[in-house]
């Protein structure tokens, strides 16, 4: 995939285009903002790391360090293959986004594993909580570690490179029969965070579970996400990140681009393919072509859009 | 408290024998439901009072039995169990509040 741009005026990058483009078998999506827009590289080799100018990031998800259930004994294990991809990567990305569940119970072993491999990626990491990270007795250890400077639950934006990223939380006082929730103050808080800014500012927005509605049948969306989503109606280019259902999606919806990446300690069903969205135990050999995570790539003012898949194999 | 009306009043006294006696076999009562892909089984359970349920966690992902105001486990990992018993009457209504379209709901009569 030496021209990512290829294909540029036809009917967008087929699939299977994308796929054969596909140079590396990774395990994080890495993210080029060049002129303000991101671009996804998937992590791929140095011709095209090479084309990178301004900002690169990368997304990891659902680490759920502490897991060691059938499908995958070795959580931490996969973890670790997914940060040597990373470390061994050409180019340094700028920093990495975490779209939590970073533990798999909120133990303090845990969260000091999750830390002792994921900073042998030597990167800055801006994480965000999922569900499996606020479940120890006082909800505490998740915010010793990574709460500082955060509003509310943990929610927080920063500026990279012209890019305007917000961090949500929508794993916080879920009501019974509902799904994610992002809650009146954060809301409160996105709108005037997003005030006055220019409406050709490229956003970011991650959280981890799906601002959309994936499945919600299983509890796969947001409950308030419209309303998150309503405040950014009037940007150029919205990118939602997401996490949680350990598995890739996409979505777009005219300024939004959706997408979900995979996890990197188990695979989760298909919507409705499974009784219930737990953990999907594979064969073996299978295991880590459904981990890692995928990747999006687009351009403002087309309608252009690939998924690359990066797992950890295959 | 209540001895006093006992002694002051016979039928009071024959009424919270009876009433002594069925709680007293009501504290007998242990039922078990189980919490299996992503569902509380039995979704809605009839006990009565003094009935002590015991959910238990089958599956590979924590879940927690909440009932706002009421009752809160921790975050069952696989085969934990969490027990409430239930003193008084009442529909409660209760969810995971990991997972919250998991909703199950206790009858207490």
């Amino acid at each position: 995939m030496s021209d990512h741009d290829h294909n540029h005026n036809g009917d967008g990058v087929s699939r299977r285009k994308v796929l054969e483009c596909m140079t590396w078998a990774g395990t994080g999506v890495l993210w080029t903002i060049s002129g303000g827009v991101p671009h996804s590289l998937g992590l791929v080799g140095s011709a095209q790391a090479a084309e990178a100018k301004g900002l690169t990031f990368l997304q990891i998800s659902d680490s759920h360090v502490g897991f060691d259930k059938a499908a995958n004994p070795n959580a931490l294990g996969t973890l670790e293959e997914a940060i040597g991809k990373i470390k061994a990567m050409p180019v340094k990305p700028s920093f990495m986004i975490h779209t939590g569940d970073i533990t798999h119970l909120s133990k303090a072993s845990e969260f000091d594993d999750a830390e002792r491999i994921i900073s042998q990626a030597r990167l800055d990491v801006h994480y965000i909580p999922g569900e499996h990270d606020f479940i120890d007795e006082e909800i505490k250890l998740y915010r010793e570690r990574y709460g500082r400077g955060t509003k509310g639950s943990g929610w927080y934006s920063f500026d990279a490179n012209g890019v305007h990223f917000i961090g949500l939380v929508n794993v916080v006082d879920m009501k019974a029969g509902g799904l994610g929730n992002l809650g009146a103050e954060q809301l409160a808080w996105l709108a005037d965070d997003l005030k006055g800014r220019s409406s050709s500012q490229p956003i970011v927005v991650f959280a981890h579970i799906p601002l959309w509605s994936v499945y919600p049948t299983w509890g796969w969306g947001t409950e308030d996400g419209a309303r998150a989503l309503d405040l950014m109606k009037g940007f150029g280019s919205v990118t939602v990140l997401n996490g949680h259902i350990h598995q890739v999606m996409q979505k777009v919806e005219g300024n939004v681009t959706f997408h979900t990446a995979r996890s990197t300690a188990f695979p989760q069903p298909a919507p409705g393919t499974a009784p219930s969205p737990g953990p999907m135990k594979v064969a073996d050999d299978k295991l880590r072509t459904l981990l890692g995570t995928a990747s999006i790539i687009f351009k403002p003012g087309e309608e252009r859009l690939a998924i690359i898949d990066t797992p950890l194999q295959g | 408290m209540r001895f006093v009306n006992f002694r002051t009043a016979g039928i009071r006294l024959a009424v919270a024998v009876a009433m002594a006696s069925q709680i007293a076999v009501a504290h007998c009562e242990e039922v078990s439901a189980t919490i299996d892909n992503f569902t509380f089984e039995p979704a809605q359970l009839t006990v009565k009072v003094g009935t002590t349920v015991t959910w238990k966690n089958s599956d590979d992902i924590p879940h927690t039995v909440v009932s706002a105001g009421k009752f809160r486990s921790k975050a069952l990992d696989t085969d934990d169990s969490y027990s409430f018993t239930f003193t008084s009457t009442g529909d409660y209504k209760y969810f995971c509040s990991l997972h919250p379209h998991m909703v199950g709901m206790i009858k207490v009569e």
